[in-house]
């Protein structure tokens, strides 16, 4: 009675007290894991890669692998197959993943418990986005493929491979401590003996819609299906950020006469293997970083002495993906629908990978099939002479990088592809990354020596200057004295450039520590302070989404681009909202940001107000999805498929012989019930029959 | 668990009430009107005694795991003199609706005896509580994994199950002596089958200890089940007639039909 009573009244009690999670037994069974970051599915205009789970899960008893001999357990001589099997980040390598996918008959899935840093880690491609950049076959044999400079050679490709097991992601925290200890109490063979049941068995669920390719999963999409549409995958995409010293008209797309831009560009997204787990310190953050330094060192000089031409700022999202953000903007260019075209680009400026230095120089790339053009290459040897004189003063200096040598993976490649503009990459590498975890969740704070001293409060962390902050100002100051240069300002000026220190390292701190800091909060829109986390945001590119809304790294930029080179208004909220009603003051040219303000000393409300700056959003979206052409090899494809939902649980399995015991004994209750009481209710009258009842009952 | 135990456990639970339905009950339409009336008396006494475990709940000291226990106890009280409160409330009901039957029907006899009432309500009372302990532990069985992460006995699943079926022909027992004792007006007996009740119930607050909740309630229940054998109007010499294939004879001798 006491099961009973109690498991109805459990759901009435619980039913109340609606967020506890209700049935008890469950609770007894199954430990969940909350902690988790999966790896998810991602197809192209002729692959999927990613990993898949079966649609109820993939069960597996768990197995801890200690070293690459130990995966015989998992792989052949484990007598209870199949295994979970569980990793360290040390034994995360190619050739472990490899021997599990061919056996994937006896391992359910993996999981990978992220620890300290391996020497040298890339999952990413030896040759990124090769397809899609200006080095085809027809460009230059000898350029393509990376035929002359291996720009990853770490790169063993794990991110680009499909597994059909799920493989998730664990931290060192409670929940894998819980693991462990649940391995060692159950699943551990005791002196030679074989093991006991019951053992310690994982399940994971990451069951991805999509198959095969984005052309497939699109056209499921478009079935016509009168209720409601199926949608199993989307594309990937978000905003580009751009910011101009002299303001465009918004509505006046196409060519501009007599306008002569510099363009200067970094990118903003990064990837890893576990996709929502990307951090990019190296690859993408020290880039855009030292950017919005310059463009913030840049504001004084180019208001008070303007140069002739203009400089245009922007930031690309999703170029990891095969240059989705470049390639839209280029097409947009070429397609009249920005407001310039490609005639009105001088010259352009990357930043490309500038932060682990392995000397005193960084390195100027350009592309040697352009500069077989005399002009091209007069423009290119202008550029990388005003480069070279910015760092005057400076502690490092510029070295071209060698002339046969083609450009790095850069979203300059996309600008090539469309026209010969004359370009500079700048990066800390002459030939191969000195990125040793080029697109891999390692290369975080700790890759980029990014310390701080134990005894500071996050504030002043926020405000200390690192050693890779004042290294990267250096760059800023280099990078924005030859962009005033380029963009024929007044000599006299340029030694009055400088970046600001401890703007680069509180940048730094909320791109990599944490972005919810005090500075980050009062350069953002009230609406958007949700997007501040006490984690580094997001810097995997994600799916597209139809609101108008950027993602939080984007909006972030956006807003610091603001910051830094807009101006603050007197405008009221309301007015900031509807700036086309006061006579000075235009959305056309620019736009109305309202803030949140710093908080002032001795009170606790904000002093809002309304930035007025010339940075715009402009989509990031692939134009394969514009012109419908999802097996384009022209434009990035890259589509994410979709899922029910991704959760992870622990629990004990037992013996198939106890199960089929179980079964056996409970059918021979049934047919000996079944038995008994045909007996007895045959025989009922005789059995039930009493002398003593009167003649008249019924029975 | 799987399947496997999944369709193990309900064959255990419900193997003998399933059986006893399809054989005694399911041809005969009103008898499954009373099983399914009877069930419904003994949701109304889990809901009215839930109601009042619920309320004290709300009203104690939720931290102080010793008055919680104590008010477990009180609960579990509570429901089987509830419990045993409705059935003598449906015994009751049935008594007058037999009457009234009596007098719409064309017949003379009664459609269905107190008897047959007794071991019907019994069944239906089974039913319905051993659908409420199993049905929530049923549907956790379904999955892969079975109980023990957190350090409790792995048998949990077939002691639910053994015990259901204990406490589903328990009832059809305990319904068959209780008629038979209200007819008879042997109070002394009656008490004896709310005691019994108690007993069974209070024997579960032995668990985790299976061994210490179920051997007992199998003897007491194979008591009981004797006992409602020779209410219902069984004896020895009706057994060995039976047993011995000689029921034919007897059938004939005393001119009874089959």
């Amino acid at each position: 009675m006491v099961l009973e009573s109690s498991k109805w009244l459990m759901f009435l009690v619980c039913w109340h007290f609606k967020n506890v999670s209700c049935n008890s037994v469950a609770q007894k069974i199954y430990v969940e894991l909350n902690n988790t970051v999966p790896c998810v599915r991602l197809l192209n205009a002729t692959h999927q890669i990613g990993c898949q789970s079966s649609i109820s899960g993939d069960t597996g008893v768990i197995h801890v692998l200690e070293s690459e001999a130990d995966l015989e357990w998992p792989l052949s001589k484990g007598p209870n197959p199949p295994y979970m099997v569980l990793l360290e980040s040390s034994l995360f390598t190619r050739s472990i993943m490899m021997k599990m996918k061919n056996a994937s008959s006896r391992v359910a899935g993996v999981v990978v418990v992220l620890k300290t840093s391996p020497p040298e880690f890339s999952p990413h491609t030896t040759c990124p986005n090769e397809n899609t950049g200006v080095y085809t076959d027809t460009y230059d044999h000898n350029l393509a493929h990376c035929n002359t400079t291996v720009w990853n050679p770490q790169g063993n490709g794990l991110s680009y491979e499909e597994f059909d097991f799920p493989v998730f992601s664990l931290k060192e925290d409670n929940e894998t401590e819980v693991i462990k200890q649940c391995y060692f109490d159950h699943n551990r063979a005791v002196n030679g003996s074989g093991l006991q049941y019951p053992l310690c068995a994982m399940q994971l669920f990451s069951h991805m819609y999509a198959v095969t390719d984005t052309a497939t999963c699109i056209r499921r999409k478009n079935i016509d299906f009168s209720s409601s549409p199926v949608i199993v995958c989307d594309p990937l995409g978000d905003y580009n950020v751009w910011a101009s010293i002299r303001p465009y008209n918004n509505t006046a797309f196409g060519h501009k006469e007599n306008e002569s831009v510099v363009i200067a560009a970094a990118r903003l997204d990064s990837r890893s293997f576990f996709l929502q787990d990307s951090t990019g310190a190296e690859g993408s953050i020290s880039g855009f970083v030292t950017l919005l330094a310059a463009a913030q060192a840049l504001r004084e000089v180019t208001q008070e002495a303007p140069p002739t031409r203009n400089i245009l700022f922007a930031f690309f999202q999703g170029e990891v993906f095969d240059y989705i953000g470049s390639s839209r903007m280029v097409y947009d260019m070429k397609n009249d629908k920005f407001v310039i075209d490609l005639d009105n680009v001088h010259s352009i400026l990357e930043i490309g990978q500038v932060a682990v230095r392995s000397g005193a120089n960084l390195f100027l790339h350009s592309d040697p099939v352009s500069r077989r053009n005399y002009t091209v290459n007069n423009e290119v040897t202008n550029l990388v002479n005003n480069l070279q004189s910015s760092t005057a003063g400076l502690n490092f200096s510029l070295v071209e990088a060698g002339f046969s040598q083609p450009l790095p993976p850069s979203s300059l490649q996309r600008f090539l592809r469309a026209r010969a503009i004359p370009g500079i990459v700048l990066a800390d590498h002459q030939t191969a990354f000195n990125n040793r975890y080029y697109e891999s969740f390692y290369d975080n704070a700790a890759h980029l020596n990014l310390t701080y001293p134990s005894n500071l409060s996050p504030e002043e962390q926020l405000e200390f200057v690192t050693d890779t902050a004042k290294s990267l100002t250096e760059v800023a100051t280099a990078v924005a004295r030859a962009l005033y240069k380029q963009a024929g300002g007044n000599d006299a000026q340029v030694n009055n450039i400088n970046a600001d220190p401890k703007m680069v390292t509180q940048m730094l701190y909320g791109f990599l520590v944490r972005s919810n800091n005090s500075w980050f909060q009062a350069v953002m829109a009230p609406e958007l302070k949700d997007f501040l986390q006490p984690n580094p945001p997001q810097y995997y590119v994600g799916v597209a989404r139809s609101s108008h809304q950027a993602k939080a790294l984007t909006s972030l930029v956006q807003y610091l681009l603001a910051n830094l080179t807009g101006t603050a208004t007197n405008l009221t909220q309301s007015q900031c909202q509807k700036p086309d009603e006061l006579p000075n003051e235009s959305t056309h040219m620019y736009s109305y940001l309202w803030v949140q303000g710093m908080v002032p000393p001795n009170s606790t409300q904000r002093e809002s107000f309304c930035v007025r700056a010339a940075v715009r959003l402009a989509k990031a979206e692939s134009p394969a999805f514009e012109l419908e052409d999802y097996t384009s090899k022209e434009y990035s494809t890259w589509t994410e498929s979709q899922w029910k939902f991704i959760k992870a649980r622990i629990f004990l399995v037992a013996s198939r012989d106890l199960e089929v015991l179980t079964l056996g004994v409970g059918v021979a209750v049934l047919f000996t019930s079944l038995l008994v009481t045909y007996f007895v209710s045959t025989k009922a009258d005789v059995l039930f029959s009493d002398v003593r009842e009167p003649a008249r009952a019924a029975y | 668990m799987t399947a496997s135990v999944f369709f193990g456990c309900t064959f255990i639970a419900f193997g003998p009430a399933i059986a006893l339905f399809l054989f005694t009950i399911a041809r005969d339409p009103l008898r499954v009107i009373f099983l399914i009336a009877g069930a419904f008396f003994w949701l109304c006494s889990l809901l009215l005694s839930s109601l009042v475990w619920f309320i004290t709940v709300q009203i104690s000291d939720k931290e102080s795991a010793s008055q919680q226990k104590g008010l477990l106890i009180f609960g579990v009280v509570l429901s089987v003199l509830l419990q045993e409160t409705f059935r003598f409330g449906y015994y009751k009901l049935l008594k007058k609706a037999n009457e009234g039957l009596l007098t719409l029907s064309a017949e003379e006899t009664m459609p269905i005896s107190i008897r047959q009432l007794a071991y019907v309500s019994g069944l239906g009372f089974g039913f319905m509580s051993g659908a409420f302990s199993m049905v929530n532990i049923l549907a956790d069985s379904i999955g892969p994994g079975t109980i023990g992460i957190h350090g409790d006995s792995q048998h949990y699943f077939l002691s639910s199950a053994f015990m259901t079926m204990a406490v589903i022909l328990l009832h059809m027992f305990w319904g068959v002596v209780f008629f038979d004792s209200c007819e008879k007006q042997h109070w002394w007996s009656l008490a004896v089958v709310v005691i019994s009740h108690l007993l069974v119930s209070c024997l579960t607050f032995q668990n985790p200890q299976y061994v210490g909740s179920l051997v007992p309630t199998y003897i007491i229940m194979f008591f009981m089940g004797l006992w409602a054998f020779f209410c219902a109007g069984g004896s020895l010499r009706n057994l060995k007639l039976c047993l011995t294939c000689k029921d034919k004879d007897f059938l004939l001798a005393n001119h009874r039909p089959r």
